[in-house]
């Protein structure tokens, strides 16, 4: 057989596999976010009836009683604490303008972060509190930061400590570029990738709380409320962005530019659906 | 600069509870940079507590100890007020020290 | 259940393309023809915003087998990296649909 006749094969089989996955929904002509966001909760609450809304803000932590037991600890001397010192200094540390974030920023930065992402009308786009962060830094002459390193997760780390407790408030103006940015994000996060064939929905919403190798998977309700996070694994801290790409290669595709169109859009959706929910970040993760 | 350091101690009358979160590589010597260079071997050698003069908790550590790392202990004694010194030093002979009240 | 059936497929399909064996010893030529056609599948993903990492590791594997001079080797490898690009770019397009079966409602 050769590789042409392999691809129809696999092609085939794909088409097969798909069918048997069941008769997909008819396909909505109107994007209905309330109605996506309330879904989305229900699923979740319904599937983990032992947990109070608030719970899944701190997603593999809430779903196993040794784990609870360690993030109890773990909280008392957060290993999140340098990041913070650290972004409280930058946050305040005037450019060689003599501005600073607290210039870019409403109420000076403070205690905002629960309504990024927001959708930017005049540019049409949405955008993120780390693409925010870098915008100010070039709007006043300085070098923008690493989207996946430390000063960058130190900053939003410190921001959203100010944001600790504030319930998630994402919106969507009534606007058909920001309705299809939701969307996009939407069909982003189901949408599967890589050579391992995952979407984000495959950990985060058929298997949250089982095992993938030694770690537990954190529902996807909530999961970006205690961004950015101390992993463990990376022995350090973590961006959103650094999250989004590395996930894409772990399940083996090459991941896009932080900060592209399609994490964006993944981040506002994600954060919308979790919208009540209330902010804890920084967060420490395995 | 700010001590790399972070100690809490809190007496609860026979014993006293110690936490302390230390900020350093701890770099083991067995990892490549992107480079594909060995980062050289940068780790604490020795971790002491003391208070009232004696030393109430000595750790031996090495390359397998993870950077910026978490100690927990409680130890007889201590009582609220007093001090509870803490120093550290690496393989390079870096060190630092720091005194903590206990609560 | 979904996950693993798909998957098998696709180890199927994957097995079966590196399975293809020359029946004469390939040639440099041979290698250059189907390592550009391995590329400009991958291109084709790249454009659709879909590539596989195992693709890009596969091209190297086949050029450092080709720079051995074992380009019986370096063919076989440009086909499998091929058989990857055109398998990222079948996903890509089924997606499109596909993703509506996981949504929530």
């Amino acid at each position: 057989m050769n590789v042409r006749t392999a691809i129809h094969f696999a092609s085939a089989a794909f088409a097969l596999a798909a069918l048997a996955l069941g008769a997909t929904a008819t396909a909505a002509d109107t994007i209905d976010p309330v109605a996506d966001a309330k879904a989305f909760q229900r699923f979740f609450t319904q599937k983990f009836p032992k947990l109070k809304p608030e719970d899944f803000v701190n997603g593999p932590y809430s779903l196993n009683e040794d784990m609870h037991k360690q993030w109890e600890e773990k909280e008392q001397f957060p290993p999140y604490e340098f990041a913070l010192d650290l972004g409280k200094e930058l946050f305040s540390k005037p450019f060689k303008n003599g501005k600073s974030f607290a210039d870019c920023f409403p109420n000076g930065g403070i205690g905002i972060r629960q309504n990024y992402p927001y959708f930017d009308e005049k540019e049409g786009k949405v955008v993120t509190l780390e693409l925010a962060l870098n915008r100010c830094r070039e709007a006043n002459g300085e070098a923008p930061l690493s989207y996946v390193k430390d000063d960058m997760a130190a900053l939003t780390a410190y921001m959203a400590f100010t944001s600790r407790g504030k319930p998630f408030d994402i919106k969507i103006p009534n606007d058909p570029r920001a309705l299809e940015a939701y969307e996009n994000g939407k069909r982003n996060f189901y949408t599967r990738r890589g050579q391992l064939n995952f979407s984000c929905a495959s950990c985060h919403v058929q298997n949250p709380g089982e095992r993938i190798r030694a770690e537990i998977l954190a529902p996807a309700l909530g999961i970006l409320n205690a961004m950015p996070i101390y992993r463990s694994e990376w022995s350090g801290m973590g961006t959103i962005s650094r999250r989004f790409t590395t996930c894409n290669s772990q399940i083996r595709g090459v991941p896009l530019e932080p900060q592209a169109d399609e994490y964006r859009d993944l981040e506002y959706y994600l954060s919308y659906v979790s919208n009540g929910l209330p902010i804890s970040g920084p967060g420490a993760r395995p | 600069m700010a001590s790399t350091i972070r100690v809490r101690a809190i007496s609860s009358g026979e014993t006293t509870e110690v936490q302390a979160l230390i900020q350093h590589p701890m770099d083991s010597g067995f990892v490549k940079d992107a480079s594909g260079a060995l980062i050289p071997p940068h780790f604490i050698r020795e971790l002491t507590f003391e208070y009232d003069g004696k030393a109430v908790f000595v750790a031996d550590w090495g390359p397998a100890v993870s950077k910026d790392p978490y100690v927990k202990f409680s130890f007889k004694g201590g009582k609220k007020g007093d001090d509870l010194k803490i120093s550290w030093v690496d393989n390079k002979g870096e060190s630092d020290t720091t005194t903590a009240k206990i609560q | 259940m979904r996950e693993a059936s798909m998957k098998l497929a696709l180890a199927a399909a994957l097995l079966i393309a590196g399975g293809t064996s020359a029946l004469a010893a390939s040639s440099e030529a041979d290698f250059k023809a189907a390592y550009a056609a391995a590329e400009a599948a991958n291109k084709e993903a790249g454009a659709l915003r879909n590539q596989w990492t195992t693709t890009a590791q596969v091209l190297a594997d086949a050029k450092k087998a080709a720079d051995k001079g074992d380009f019986d080797q370096a063919v076989a490898q440009s086909k499998e990296a091929e058989a990857l690009a055109k398998a990222s770019i079948y996903q890509a397009e089924s997606e499109k649909e596909a993703w509506k079966a996981l949504e929530i409602h």
